[in-house]
């Protein structure tokens, strides 16, 4: 098996679907000749052509809207927002049309397409406010769409297989953090990763710690120094935020009964509201604690320098701290 | 016969079987929309929205099309177009009773949100413009495969100033995709003139900004828009890129059945709109070159009332849509 980055996995899945299936086609600023801003379309315009590979205006709205009318007709774009941060202009074509397109005309059309977008920053990544954002709650929040943010090179290749075969539209949101400091094992070929199935990434008894994206790989480290104390801390990485996974949400809050909630998104009203509420609606009984959320501030973004982006970023002491608050309770 | 089967001089490509035909649809299109204000007047229809005034241009547009091939991205006014391109008065009727068999959305939509796959027209939501971009996409696909179809997608002029049309024009004419953008241009976004919608004069007159042939035509003159739609599509299916043609209609009724015009319209303004109907300048154009004999126009008219009669009882039996199913289709099932 072949070890590559976070970003290799993404441009590998692109290449092998459009391969596998002359339906798929990439479409976005810069994912032509330059490959893309992040490189995650690079090669596919040499490869493909400029009627498959298609460097669009700029104009975000523009790029969902036209992919969604080319998965009305017949076809599986890749629309590509170059950052999260830019994908509000296109709020009107996600959340009013191709949310709505199966439910509204009851199931006479469809809308398969996936909208990449990366996400997140930290204090490395200097994205500052307008290149950093983490979104994701606002379309989870939207029936008929799925929200994907995958956490290893492999999954990232594999959920993005599972995303690009959907039959409906799928937001998938990658960590800009991840994509060249992580570096793994990736299965070559037909490597699915079913969409709304999470993953234990540590198993542990004592508490369990519910994330997803580049937050799983602090959780971890977080874990490892519980674990040097005798503290085992399971790791749940959900993978995919909409649909969630309750079944295991539910049964890693009954299995330690300790539970905490964390992501780089804004707190209120977040993913980890929804999890929360699932483990105190399902597993009041089992819990030893309060279930515990750790989030971004009240604050609209990362901002740029270094001290300030601090405060605003989890990263795995502030995670350790909470996990031992919850240990100790 | 073959005298009376040659093409009168108006309209060189059109029989006049094709002409009577396009005489009955406005026609038919009328009277339903008739039937619909009727049927919200008398508190059966929740809600009605009238494309009385633009049924020429929507015949004109959609004679210019190959019905069954050719796709349509419509906007709320097309109930005459949608019936060119093969929707029936019952599947409306269905619509505006909120019966299970509306085949736009099983009465999941407010009515005149058209949509049906098997008539290549695609679905559409309440937000303005959007669709705009929908059909840039599917002129997208149709190019990629290398196909002859071209599609059409609608918007009146207040639809104009969404970011979403210039966005979808810019595409459109970059990659020189087989699209016709037609405006609807009635003068009206609800109550807000053309002047306060934009600075120039004609919505035709942004084509050359976006580098595609436009066209202002009167959309009151069926075979002018005709003739113009032809033009478009044919620039369209032979691969010489989009075009913008811009229809000067009339709204003969109020936004919606929510809206009252005499509130913002003066009433000379509305009597001066009557005198012009574009059914009747067809009916007298055609009269004029014997396509249309003494009575004839009654008896399409007749003709139209009993088909509409008949959808009417259809869809007074029809039942309602079950409740059981109104979670579903949110994602493919199964």
């Amino acid at each position: 098996m072949a070890q590559i980055t976070y970003v290799e996995a993404i441009r590998g899945a692109l290449e092998e679907e459009m391969r596998r299936d002359d339906r798929v086609l990439v479409m976005g600023e810069d994912v032509g000749a330059k490959g893309g801003v992040f490189g995650a379309t690079a090669g596919l315009f040499a490869e493909f052509g400029e009627e498959r590979v298609i460097d669009t205006p700029l104009a975000e709205a523009a790029i969902v809207g036209v992919s969604i009318g080319c998965a009305l007709a017949g076809l599986r774009p890749v629309a590509e927002i170059q950052f999260l941060d830019f994908i509000p202009p296109a709020m009107d074509q996600i959340i009013n049309e191709a949310a709505k397109i199966r439910y509204r005309s009851n199931g006479d059309w469809s809308c398969p397409m996936v909208i990449r977008a990366p996400c997140g920053g930290g204090v490395h990544v200097h994205g500052a406010l307008y290149h950093s954002q983490s979104l994701e709650a606002l379309f989870a929040h939207v029936p008929g769409l799925k929200v994907v943010i995958p956490s290893t090179p492999a999954d990232a290749k594999g959920l993005l297989l599972s995303a690009i075969r959907d039959p409906d539209p799928v937001c998938f949101f990658e960590h800009k953090a991840l994509y060249r400091s992580l570096r793994d094992e990736v299965p070559e070929g037909e490597h699915l990763v079913p969409i709304g199935k999470s993953r234990v990434a540590r198993e542990g008894t004592d508490l369990s710690c519910i994330t997803y994206g580049a937050t799983v790989h602090e959780a971890l480290a977080a874990a490892e120094r519980l674990g040097q104390d005798g503290i085992e801390v399971e790791v749940l990485d959900l993978r995919t935020v909409r649909p969630l996974d309750r079944e295991a949400i539910i049964a890693t809050a009954r299995k330690t009964g300790k539970v905490l909630v964390c992501h780089e998104a804004n707190l209120a009203v977040g993913v980890g509201a929804e999890v929360a509420a699932i483990v105190a609606e399902e597993c009041f009984q089992q819990l030893d604690a309060p279930v515990m959320r750790l989030g971004g501030p009240e604050v609209p973004a990362i901002p740029f320098a270094e001290p300030l982006a601090e405060v605003y970023c989890l990263g795995p002491e502030k995670i350790e701290a909470k996990l031992r608050q919850l240990a100790a309770y | 016969m073959a005298v009376s089967e040659s093409a009168p001089a108006i309209a060189a490509d059109l029989t006049q079987d094709q002409l009577r035909s396009m005489y009955r649809d406005m026609v038919l299109g009328r009277l339903l929309d008739e039937r619909i204000l009727v049927l919200n007047r008398q508190g059966r229809a929740p809600f009605a929205i009238s494309g009385q005034g633009h049924e020429a241009a929507q015949v004109g547009v959609g004679y210019a099309l190959r019905r069954g091939h050719d796709w349509l991205v419509p906007y709320y006014r097309d109930l005459t177009l949608v019936m060119v391109m093969g929707m029936e008065p019952r599947d409306h009727l269905m619509a505006s009773l909120g019966r299970a068999l509306d085949p736009n959305s099983g009465a999941r939509q407010m009515p005149g949100h058209y949509g049906s796959r098997a008539h290549n027209i695609v679905t559409t939501g309440s937000p303005v413009a959007t669709q705009i971009l929908h059909a840039v996409g599917v002129a997208t696909a149709f190019k990629y495969r290398g196909e002859d179809k071209v599609v059409v997608t609608s918007v009146g002029e207040g639809g104009t100033s969404e970011g979403d049309w210039h966005e979808g024009l810019n595409w459109a004419a970059v990659h020189r995709l087989p699209v016709i953008f037609l405006v609807e241009n009635n003068s009206y976004a609800i109550s807000v003139p053309q002047s306060r919608q934009m600075a120039v004069a004609h919505v035709a007159d942004r084509g050359p900004g976006y580098g595609m042939p436009s066209a202002t035509v009167d959309g009151g003159d069926c075979l002018a828009v005709y003739a113009a739609a032809l033009e478009a599509v044919e620039r369209a299916r032979r691969g010489d890129g989009p075009t913008l043609l811009e229809a000067v209609c009339m709204r003969l009724q109020s936004h919606s059945s929510d809206d009252d015009q005499r509130r913002y319209r003066s009433p000379d303004d509305l009597a001066q709109m009557r005198e012009h109907d574009p059914l009747e300048r067809f009916r007298r154009q055609l009269e004029g070159v014997g396509v249309l004999a003494e009575g004839d126009a009654d008896t399409i008219r007749k003709d139209c009332q009993r088909v509409i009669e008949a959808a009417q009882a259809e869809a007074d039996a029809a039942a309602p849509p079950d409740p059981a199913t109104a979670l579903r289709h949110v994602y493919q099932e199964g």
